[in-house]
């Protein structure tokens, strides 16, 4: 076991490696001057000569890299240029957006989807189960950014229970901040919740198809409870693997839905700081997201690796 | 020889055929997704409006008999745009699920022919491709070479080549430690004949599975990076288009978010519960228990 | 069960408090762009001043909502009869936000920097009549300029030329500090900035204790958040398609001003076939304006025939030189030699004037065969290759900048219109003090340009104010790009 670990961290700190040179060359072919956009258009030659100067973009490409990476290994992910600020700030600012909103989502669907799963596995065959996998189909179907969309035109606009958008800010209190996320929490879990749920249920089946469930249903346990006590703590490899997918996948894609209802966060802050040209901003928050995908698939194949010794000698 | 596979086939065509008629994920899949097609197709000979005419004194026309689903800002009849829609939407998608076959599939099978060094370099790369967040990197690729519908085709294309180059690969490694490859390689025949003569027909159902989902997956990404404002540009229309300039209108133009939503949803489902029903009619461990 | 109604209870306590306060001393006001950096005077983007100017920052002197040079900093000043010396009495008891106090050499200071070699201020123009700036003693400051300038307590009234201290003018950006009637409170990126008042203030005590900028690009959002009252006032809302609506509820408040924004279809007057006279009248023809302003502004816009906005007494009114003609258009087509249709680009920014518009000119000038491609671009992007490349044919663009006529006598400006008559007629402006003069040299400019039909002026941009309908004293129109809510307040 400790091999596999060793042997996947490496491959982990290869892959961050090589994704880190991917996102900064990506990032030097983008055309514009960010000097010549910080100033506008009707600065003077000189003053844009002087601000490229003052931002170290006529460092050669080299150096910028090993400068931009060595900061990181020490947490230092250098200077926003259009914020003028650090970016480690600016991204502990947004986290504390990003990361409760994906959490809440998580929660949400997995409140939501777990029961379903099970409710409906332990219903196979019934009209309860087909209509809510129906139900399902369509939920996987809806962009998460349409139903947005609705939800703000309804809750917000027309019945006016929470914001239409925006984040007050941890400090004004727990509830207004929570009731700001609430909408677009919700937008995102409902498709992930209709894909756990399926993901659910169909675990849930296989598991019961297994010969020691056969045998547990021969011995006479009654169905409810063979499902409670044996079936489902086995199929919650299965589930954890995608929920894993699935914080990775909110954490990152919440790019469009922080735009419908303009959350500070980090998708918001990758938007802006492409449109301002900055580089630096880009950069790091990028190769952070990256990184926490990369952490998360390595901890879901720790996980993997640990239900299946088969798997560890593979790698 | 011959003609006893071509008996195998017509048998295993009625077989399919007799069991997709009981499928109805496959029944209400294929008919959806006929319907969107036909509608894509019909966009090409005839649309109710012309859709590149503006007509503003028109505009923001609520459904009446003459526009049957009203008319947007410019007063072009929405029907006729998702319509027009329609055939945006399935080039973007098909064509980058084309592009993930193209050079997934022969990398997959490539890795599994050969193993060892060239498979594990293949297999890290598409961790790489892996660990970028889909929608993240379309937003930097767009942001490259400036937002257009090629560019969405590429920014999703590029997505689906690790997918399919995985699924190949699964699907081929099983295949190669059957006994009649073993067979085919002690007669010399090469990896590449191999692969041509008898991974590639066996892995084509798994494929067609798999491009169905990537399919529809295409439709939603293509939906959201021009929702966006990174994919179709105009003058041209597409779904996610549409809901961007609806956005904005939802309290005076409600009809106008809600209508390319809807299509959107009976694409995707559409094609999803043809996903599904594909699988259940072609999966190969159902096949060999068979 | 008892347990439900207790917890429900509290929860309404809490969904209900915030509204429950008698009279509002908060306001919370949208915009469509968050400044980079909140120092007017090393940035240029209009959100600088949106959010410091007035509020925060102050200078010798202010515009005010109509647009007039008003006494800020400077008390008072004399101007000697040869227009070459300007003597400014300062206000004493001034203090900056730090606790340091304001006198004549943070003037000097201000304005040395501002014009200096290595300066990064984004309107060194401003400056480039003074020859010197001397404190002659605490509060009197006196500036010499090298040639009279008719514009100068005017210029000295822009963001860029605001007073500084030298202890905090390097961290302004992150941290400004100014004498202004508002401090910074909290700046959380990319969402808001709060300013508080600033009890130490020299003039009158602003009405409002704390004041919030919220930035909301997508029109959309802007929308909802005014109606979900998240935001009370947007100055200028991004969405005229909402306006309609917000005038019909009797919450809002809506005014329709004007901004310092001509809406153009810049020509590459360089690049054929645009470089032929016939072929920009010939668009000139082909574009019908009022649909424009109908299709991609919901109908908010005059229609403008030069660069000059229509609220200036100097403004001549040419809307109808080129009057829409489809068929004129194609004849001058004909003429050029362009029977055959022209295929060119048209290169179009992020806002929403421009990718609308764009839409529905592209269809106007297909009709008269002039095929165009649209690309859309990022503002980086469009500054990289439009502006500063001068490669495209055609955009779209508003030109902010209060009375910018000037810009068609630059040498090399990214439409590249050369005449020199133009501009022998600007340099003639520039040292003319006279008002009246001036104006018949302005209506003189515009004429020409117009003649020449360099770009083709689309409409005058609206200034689309909604606020809460208790609100008063924010200003209607933008004669400079500002938020002041120094004199705002809530009614009842």
């Amino acid at each position: 076991m400790a091999y596999f670990i060793v042997r996947r961290m490496m491959i982990v700190l290869l892959t961050l490696w090589v994704a880190s040179i991917i996102i900064f060359a990506m990032l030097q072919i983008i055309p514009g001057d960010p000097a010549q956009l910080m100033l506008g258009i009707n600065a003077t030659d000189d003053a844009v000569a002087a601000l490229r100067e003052q931002l170290g973009l006529n460092a050669p490409l080299f150096e910028r890299y090993i400068n931009w990476m060595s900061g990181m290994l020490i947490g230092d992910f250098g200077y926003s240029y259009t914020y003028g600020t650090a970016v480690g700030n600016l991204i502990a600012e947004r986290i504390t957006v990003s990361l409760p909103l994906a959490l809440i989502a998580l929660a949400l669907s997995t409140l939501i989807a777990i029961p379903v799963g099970i409710f409906t596995a332990s219903r196979r065959g019934t009209a309860t189960d087909t209509s809510a996998m129906a139900i399902t189909q369509i939920g996987i179907a809806i962009p998460n950014f349409w139903f947005a969309i609705l939800l703000v035109y309804v809750f917000a606009i027309t019945l006016r229970l929470v914001p239409a958008g925006g984040f007050p800010g941890w400090e004004t209190g727990l509830w207004p901040a929570l009731k700001s996320l609430l909408l677009p929490a919700i937008a995102l879990a409902l498709p992930q919740a209709a894909i756990l749920s399926r993901v659910t249920r169909s675990a849930l089946l296989e598991t019961m198809a297994e010969d020691y469930i056969r045998t547990a249903r021969a011995k006479g346990l009654p169905a409810r409870r063979v499902l409670w006590h044996h079936a489902l703590r086995n199929a919650f490899i299965p589930v954890l693997t995608i929920l894993g997918l699935q914080f990775a996948f909110l954490l990152a894609g919440t790019i469009i839905i922080e735009n419908v209802f303009y959350l500070p966060g980090l998708g918001r802050l990758i938007f802006q700081s492409i449109q301002r040209l900055d580089l630096m901003v880009v950069q790091s928050v990028v190769v952070l997201l990256v990184a926490s995908v990369i952490f998360i698939n390595f901890l879901v194949d720790l996980a993997y690796a640990w239900a299946d010794p088969r798997l560890r000698r593979q790698g | 020889m011959s003609e006893h596979v071509n008996n195998t086939e017509t048998e295993g065509w009625r077989t399919f055929r007799k069991n997709a008629l009981r499928n109805r994920n496959f029944l209400i899949g294929i008919c959806l997704t006929g319907f969107v097609l036909a509608i894509a197709l019909i966009s090409f000979i005839w649309t109710p409006f012309d859709t590149t005419k503006l007509v503003i004194s028109d505009r923001l026309n609520a459904p009446d008999l003459t526009h049957l689903l009203g008319t947007d800002h410019f007063g072009r009849d929405i029907l006729s745009m998702v319509m027009v829609g329609a055939r945006n939407s399935i080039a973007v998608a098909l064509l980058a699920v084309g592009i993930g076959i193209a050079i997934g599939v022969p990398l997959g099978c490539w890795g599994a022919a050969k193993r060892g060094f060239i498979d594990e370099i293949l297999m890290r790369s598409s961790d790489i491709i892996f660990a970028f967040p889909a929608l993240l990197s379309a937003v930097m690729i767009t942001a490259i070479f400036g937002p257009s519908a090629t560019n969405a085709i590429i920014a999703i294309g590029i997505f689906n080549i690790p997918v399919f180059a995985r699924v190949a690969r699964g699907a081929a490694l099983t295949i190669w430690s059957r006994e009649y490859i073993l067979a085919a390689r002690a007669s010399g025949k090469g990896a590449v004949r191999i692969t041509r003569e008898h991974i590639l027909p066996n892995i084509t159902n798994i494929l067609v599975v798999q491009g169905t989902i990537q399919f529809s997956l295409g439709i939603l990404a293509e939906a959201g990076l021009s929702y966006v404002g990174l994919g179709t540009q105009p003058p041209d229309v597409s779904w996610g288009r549409m809901l961007n300039e609806a956005q904005t209108m939802m309290a005076i133009a409600p009809h106008m978010a809600i209508i390319p939503g809807i299509a959107i949803i009976v694409t995707v489902l559409g094609l999803n519960l043809l996903g599904d029903g594909l699988r259940d009619l072609l999966d190969p461990r159902l096949r060999r228990e068979r | 069960m008892t347990i439900r109604p207790i917890i429900l209870g509290g929860l309404a306590a809490i969904l209900f408090s915030s509204s429950a306060l008698a009279a509002r001393m908060d306001l919370t006001i949208g915009m469509v762009l968050e400044p980079p950096g909140l120092d007017p005077t090393a940035e240029a983007a209009a959100a600088v001043d949106e959010v410091v100017y007035a509020n925060v920052f102050e200078g010798l002197t202010r515009i005010g909502p109509e647009g007039a040079v008003k006494p800020a900093l400077a008390k008072n000043w004399t101007i000697s009869d040869d227009g070459l010396t300007y003597t400014f009495e300062l206000r004493e008891g001034a203090k900056f936000h730090d606790g340091t106090s304001f006198d004549a050499s943070d003037v000097v200071f201000s304005l040395d920097r501002a014009r200096a070699e290595d300066s990064t201020n984004a309107q060194k123009a401003l400056f480039s009549a003074i020859e010197k700036v001397e404190a002659t003693g605490d509060t009197t400051v006196v500036v010499t300029l090298s040639e009279p300038s008719g514009a100068f307590l005017y210029n000295m009234g822009w963001g860029d030329a605001v007073i500084v201290a030298p202890e905090s003018a390097d961290t302004n950006k992150e941290n400004p500090v100014g004498t202004g009637p508002f401090k910074l409170d909290n700046w959380q990126r990319g969402s808001a900035i709060t300013l508080t008042r600033n009890a130490d203030y020299w003039g009158d005590q602003a009405k409002l204790d704390t004041v919030t900028f919220r930035f909301i690009p997508d029109p959309a959002a802007a929308t909802a958040a005014l109606l979900a009252g998240d935001v009370q006032a947007f100055p200028n809302l991004p969405a005229p398609e909402a306006i309609a609506q917000f005038e019909a509820d009797p919450r809002f408040t809506v005014v329709i001003g004007s901004t310092e924004g001509e809406t153009i279809l810049s020509t590459n007057n360089k690049k054929p076939p645009f470089d032929d006279v016939n072929v920009r009248r010939a668009m000139a023809h082909a574009i019908d304006r009022q649909a424009i302003i109908d299709g991609a502004m919901f109908g908010l816009g005059t229609p403008i025939g030069t660069h000059f906005a229509p609220h200036n007494p100097a403004y001549v009114e040419l809307s109808e030189t080129y009057e829409f003609n489809p068929e004129k258009a194609k004849a001058l087509l004909a003429e050029a030699g362009f029977e055959g249709g022209i295929k060119a680009t048209l290169k179009l920014p992020p806002p929403s004037y421009a990718r609308r518009g764009g839409e529905i000119i592209a269809s106007q000038l297909r009709d008269v065969g002039i095929d165009l491609e649209i690309i859309p671009l990022e503002w980086g992007q469009w500054l990289e290759q439009v502006f500063k490349g001068k490669d495209f044919d055609l955009t779209i663009v508003s030109h902010t900048e209060p009375n910018d006529i000037d810009i068609y006598a630059r040498d090399d400006y990214y439409f590249q219109y050369e005449n020199p008559d133009f501009k022998a007629l600007i340099d003639k402006l520039n040292v003319t003090a006279d008002e009246e003069e001036r104006f018949a040299l302005y209506r003189q400019a515009q004429q020409i340009i117009t003649d020449d039909a360099v770009n083709v002026y689309l409409f005058q941009l609206a200034k689309n104010g909604v606020w809460d309908a208790k609100l008063n004293g924010l200003w209607e129109n933008s004669p400079v790009q500002a938020n002041d809510v120094t004199g705002v307040s809530w009614s009842e």
